[in-house]
């Protein structure tokens, strides 16, 4: 098992295994939104206080969540790699960012259209919306540190030290409700205490977020194997294929 | 729901806008090789 394990740390292993699961993580993705979308319109029932404007939520707390999760998860292979020296890491954390990027774009756009209507305005400089707004341009730092240094295994070493440093980002905006009076609310889902919302909005976020997780591995595979490409392209198993195609 | 049309439809659109243009821009990128 952990030979298996081990192979496919090699990228010209993870090549075909990454293009056999992303149709896979694809159609569960739409399955999951389908099914998300209607529990989110359909099903759950409308807001005692917010009204309608609250089924933006559905968007806007899964790609919260992702945004800070891919984040987490990026720094990890980046520093992985940094640690160990292994090749699919760096790719691993290029392949993730645009997509964790986005993920941060569109928390802080729903927020911002979540915010008006419930508070009365897109923006202010709360802790909350700050701290997802350094998240964001720490992706995009990471995307052009990245793509500013020719040398693969420099940008991959530079890239995860900027990543590690900032993680420090993720506990803050992730607590920053509770450690500052902020206009943001608290936390959606505690994992202490029982959820305060109705059952079928908390379902309905909960396909939602699961239905996020499914596309961004689908994307992040699809990406990864652009990436194997272009970066092994002297390889001789590269050679190969692209001499078969 | 109308009331708040506009800013359910930026939410959902700019979301399904995003996916989308992630999607092309995966599609169309040519390995540099």
């Amino acid at each position: 098992m952990t030979s298996e394990l081990y192979r496919y740390a090699a990228p010209q292993a993870f090549f075909p295994l990454a293009g056999k699961l992303v149709p896979w993580f694809s159609i569960l993705a739409g399955l999951l939104a389908l099914a998300g979308l209607y529990v989110a319109f359909l099903v759950a029932p409308t807001d005692a206080t917010q009204g309608e404007a609250y089924r933006i939520i559905f968007i806007h707390v899964p790609a919260a969540w992702m945004s800070m999760f891919i984040y987490l998860v990026m720094a990890g292979w980046a520093g992985f790699g940094l640690a160990f020296n292994t090749r699919l890491s760096g790719m691993m954390a290029s392949a993730l960012a645009p997509t964790g990027a986005m993920f941060t774009f569109v928390a802080l756009w729903t927020g911002a259209l979540w915010g008006k209507p419930t508070w009365g305005t897109y923006w202010v400089w709360d802790a909350r919306l700050t701290s997802e707004l350094v998240l964001l341009f720490l992706y995009l730092g990471f995307i052009a540190l990245k793509g500013a240094i020719p040398d693969p295994a420099r940008a991959d070493r530079a890239g995860a030290i900027l990543a590690l440093v900032g993680v420090v980002n993720v506990p803050i905006i992730y607590f920053s409700v509770q450690w500052w009076n902020t206009l943001h609310q608290g936390a959606s889902i505690s994992m202490t205490s029982a959820p305060s919302m109705a059952a079928t909005m908390l379902i309905g976020m909960l396909l939602m977020a699961l239905a996020a997780w499914m596309y961004s591995i689908a994307v992040t595979l699809a990406r990864l194997r652009k990436i194997i490409i272009e970066r092994e392209r002297d390889a001789q198993w590269v050679r190969i294929q692209r001499n078969a195609a | 729901m109308s009331d708040y049309g506009f800013y359910l439809w930026g939410s959902y659109g700019m979301t399904v806008l995003c996916i989308c243009l992630e999607i092309l821009f995966l599609r169309s990128k040519k390995a540099k090789a």
